[in-house]
């Protein structure tokens, strides 16, 4: 259990998917304008990124492995994780209509979130079992919210600043996203 | 629009990394070194040419509700050729890139140009707006490359850089320093364009992953407020 645990909070401080592996970067920077929707967003993310670790550790170990398909994962993974996301909706829609009215404009696009893929990837290439494998999605996924959370604050006072004409925007944001970055180096070495 | 203005425009005026940012994540992640930049700027621009002729041939097969998904599936189709001739011939270079080479299939600038431009154009143009835009990914990664490598590590390709290789920033080669340097980078675009590149909003929404959510308002808020301080 111990374990288990380390390898959750080592996915999620130390080798933090958004600040330190780099994935994740589009809704890191697109979906963080207001704390509200950064929270839906990684709620969605945890979720479908539990889902699809639950559906392809499988697939990888009891099909692709056994029948030496191993190359098709990138075509099997992508089109797991876009059927489960659509699946994921069109249930929502119909049995949980409040949870889909706060979360379902995020789900589409987490099909092309690359976090999603990357963990579900990296899993299968650290050779990690099941229970571990779950442990590390959950651990990116929470990982992936604090990322979120805290640079939607940090972004909040941007909005207020007032830097050279040419750096309003999307350059500013970055070098925010950077001092946001530099502060996960704290945790280097932490549970290794 | 000309056959060569097709092939050039992807290189500066609609930079897919420096002007339109899309791809972020390779873009962060491979520009430690000069030799995982320019095999992640090849391996993409290969996808980006093969999927642009073969959707732009199809585009008249595929139903037009199902599009996304039959994008995504020839596109991973070519994702996995192309990782499984890397495997076989540059070794060093598979595990240098790692699982960003699957990732390719999720960049967004390889769907982006599907859905913008394959699949409204014939096949030699959308092979020339592939070229182009691959291209200018490629150029983007090894120009920021080019700064992270010699500032974080002291070398440029096999290059030692005097000094430098003594005594490297390692804030460069870590994911922050990519941060700076990509921020720094786009405002230096802007800098130079002085605006005149292509606005987000005219690229279209249709290729942003985000449209369904900002309801094509968010770009437009930005480029406002910067044209009201101009």
């Amino acid at each position: 259990m111990l374990k288990l645990i380390t390898v959750m909070m080592a996915a999620a401080v130390v080798n933090n998917c958004v600040l330190s592996q780099t994935y994740g970067i589009c809704p890191f920077l697109g979906v963080s304008k207001k704390s509200d929707q950064a929270l839906g967003m990684s709620v969605a993310v945890i979720f479908v990124m539990l889902m699809s670790t639950a559906v392809t550790w499988p697939i990888q170990t009891y099909v692709l492995d056994a029948l030496n398909l191993g190359y098709m994962q990138t075509i099997v993974f992508i089109l797991v994780i876009a059927a489960l996301v659509q699946l994921v909706e069109i249930v929502l829609k119909k049995y949980i209509p409040a949870l889909h009215a706060s979360l379902g404009v995020y789900l589409p696009l987490i099909t092309t979130n690359c976090a999603v893929l990357g963990v579900t990837v990296d899993n299968i290439k650290n050779g990690l079992g099941f229970g571990e494998a779950m442990f590390n999605a959950l651990g990116c996924g929470l990982g992936f919210m604090l990322a979120m959370l805290m640079f939607a604050g940090v972004r909040s006072r941007i909005e207020d600043a007032d830097p050279p004409k040419c750096f309003r925007g999307l350059p500013i944001t970055l070098i925010a996203a950077s001092i946001v970055a530099l502060s996960f180096l704290g945790f280097a070495g932490l549970f290794s | 629009m000309t056959k060569l203005q097709n092939l050039l425009k992807g290189i500066i005026k609609e930079n897919p990394v420096l002007v339109l940012v899309l791809g972020t994540c390779p873009t962060l992640a491979m520009t430690k070194s000069m030799s995982s930049a320019l095999g992640m700027g090849l391996a993409a621009m290969a996808v980006l040419i093969c999927s642009n002729a073969a959707i732009s041939a199809l585009r008249k097969v595929i139903p037009d509700k199902v599009r996304i998904p039959c994008f995504i599936v020839l596109i991973a189709g070519f994702v996995t050729i192309v990782q499984l001739l890397i495997q076989a011939f540059l070794p060093d270079l598979y595990v240098s890139l790692g699982t960003f080479l699957a990732l390719i299939v999720v960049n967004c600038i390889i769907l982006g140009r599907a859905e913008m431009f394959a699949s409204k154009n014939g096949v030699v143009d959308s092979i020339l707006d592939g070229a182009g835009m691959g291209l200018g990914f490629t150029l983007a990664l090894l120009a920021m490359a080019t700064i992270r490598g010699i500032l974080g590590n002291g070398t440029w390709f096999d290059i030692k850089i005097p000094f430098l290789c003594d005594n490297p920033i390692g804030f460069f080669s870590q994911t922050a320093g990519g941060f700076v340097v990509f921020g720094t980078m786009i405002a230096l675009v802007n800098y130079f364009t002085n605006g005149k590149a292509i606005k987000k909003t005219e690229f279209g929404c249709n290729g942003c992953p985000h449209a369904s959510l900002c309801n094509k308002t968010e770009c437009a808020g930005v480029e406002k407020k910067e044209g009201e301080n101009a």
